[in-house]
């Protein structure tokens, strides 16, 4: 990972649809690390406010998100008037891998972009690793 | 007053220059709890500037070296920046001290809102019109090039998926479901074949949803009047809802809470008008 890539974690506050334990795995190592991160309470709802922040980090230049399927988090930024980088973001998804892969994503050097790109459908979608 | 204007308080967990540095599991802790009280946090590290949050006040917590604060860039009265020393605060003691800076600068409450929404996928939305014509909450709108948007997001009733039913394409989302691919799991194919299918449940339903609606609650109108029996109509009426709520996977409590049918009828009305109008201005 570059030094410019930047982290934000969701921690899906309003809903129980990502694993507790994952979330709490993932936050744990990150405050672990010597890292600097954006942490939100739900992305969900800064998408609906259009938090100027979610364009600060969109026009930052690459970024890893630790949130849910990369397809929903494509569109939130989208929403909120913050597209994302289509080959400078990774988003790692807590709802289906483990906190372990999520954590060894996060803080692996290389980014691997993985926002769908076009009508994107089952055949030809990325597998991710717990889906591989 | 609009989400989009409301003005929302930021947190920086400030561990850069002049301040001292939490221990791994205190800083763990007092994330969480922040998080939990729905505020977004920032940790910054050693070399990191503070900023002002770009739309409401800003507040930077810190075990500040002798009680010397960082210097903040550009503070203005849009965006107040204010800084908090949290030496020997626990977890909650940091969270509420979040939560009476919030109150005193009347920024937005979070949790007062479940953020349940319809996302769309515009790789997949092919402009359509059904979801604008289907709600009848007035959740979706048209931009400037009539393209569809879901503008009014509060109004959305929660835990309802039912537009995302409608879409021919499997182009809404709606990220807190708990299934694909309306939770934004990839589409398959066979999930194009099942959402055709529930475009047709209504059509089985009596041509369409509201239209169904309208004769169920006005045969429940009818046998009250009959029966002058409260508890009879409304288990009547609960048993058609329920089976409406099954096909279409809609929460019973939307169902239960629509309006009159004369109110529903008016409101379909406008909604199918405010989609032709769209779809008539679309260049062909």
């Amino acid at each position: 990972m570059t030094n410019t890539t930047r982290i934000l974690y969701c921690h899906c506050q309003y809903a129980q649809v990502v694993p507790t334990e994952v979330k709490a795995a993932v936050l744990r190592k990150l405050c672990e690390s010597g890292v600097a991160f954006d942490a939100v309470a739900d992305l969900c709802e800064l998408s609906a406010r259009q938090d100027p922040s979610l364009q600060r980090l969109a026009q930052g230049g690459s970024v890893k998100i630790a949130a849910c399927f990369p397809r929903a988090v494509k569109w939130l930024f989208h929403a909120a008037q913050a597209d994302l980088p289509l080959d400078g973001a990774e988003v790692l998804n807590m709802r289906v891998q483990s906190a372990e892969e999520v954590v060894a994503a996060l803080f692996n050097e290389e980014l691997k972009p993985n926002l769908p790109k076009g009508k994107v459908t089952g055949t030809d979608a990325p597998k991710t690793a717990a889906a591989a | 007053m609009p989400l989009t204007t409301q003005s929302t308080l930021r947190v920086v967990l400030y561990e850069g220059a002049g301040a001292q540095p939490l221990e791994p599991a205190e800083r763990c802790s007092a994330l969480t709890a922040l998080l939990e009280k729905g505020f977004a946090v920032t940790r910054t590290v050693a070399g990191g500037r503070v900023a002002p949050h770009p739309r409401g006040p800003l507040l930077v917590l810190g075990e500040f070296a002798d009680g010397r604060i960082p210097e903040a860039e550009v503070v203005s009265a849009e965006s107040p920046v204010r800084f908090e020393d949290i030496t020997g605060f626990d977890a909650v003691r940091i969270a509420g001290t979040a939560e009476d800076v919030r109150a005193s600068l009347g920024a937005a409450q979070h949790g007062d809102w479940k953020p349940w929404f319809p996302v769309i996928d515009y790789d997949r939305c092919t402009n359509c019109m059904q979801c604008l014509s289907f709600c009848l909450f007035g959740v979706y709108g048209v931009d400037q090039q009539n393209r569809i948007q879901a503008q009014n997001h509060d109004n959305c009733k929660t835990n309802c998926p039912a537009c995302s039913r409608v879409c021919p394409e499997a182009a809404i989302m709606f990220p807190k479901y708990k299934a694909g691919p309306i939770n934004g799991d990839v589409v398959q194919d066979s999930d194009l074949g099942r959402e055709k299918m529930k475009i047709d449940i209504s059509a089985l339903l009596g041509g369409d949803v509201y239209s169904a609606l309208r004769q169920r609650s006005d045969a429940a109108k009818a046998r009250f009047s009959r029966e002058r029996d409260d508890k009879k109509a409304l288990q009547e009426r609960q048993k058609c809802l329920a089976k409406l709520a099954n096909a279409g996977d809609i929460p019973a409590e939307v169902l239960m809470s629509l309006p009159s049918p004369e109110e529903i009828m008016r409101r379909a009305e406008e909604a199918k008008a405010k989609a032709a109008a769209a779809l008539a201005a679309q260049p062909r």
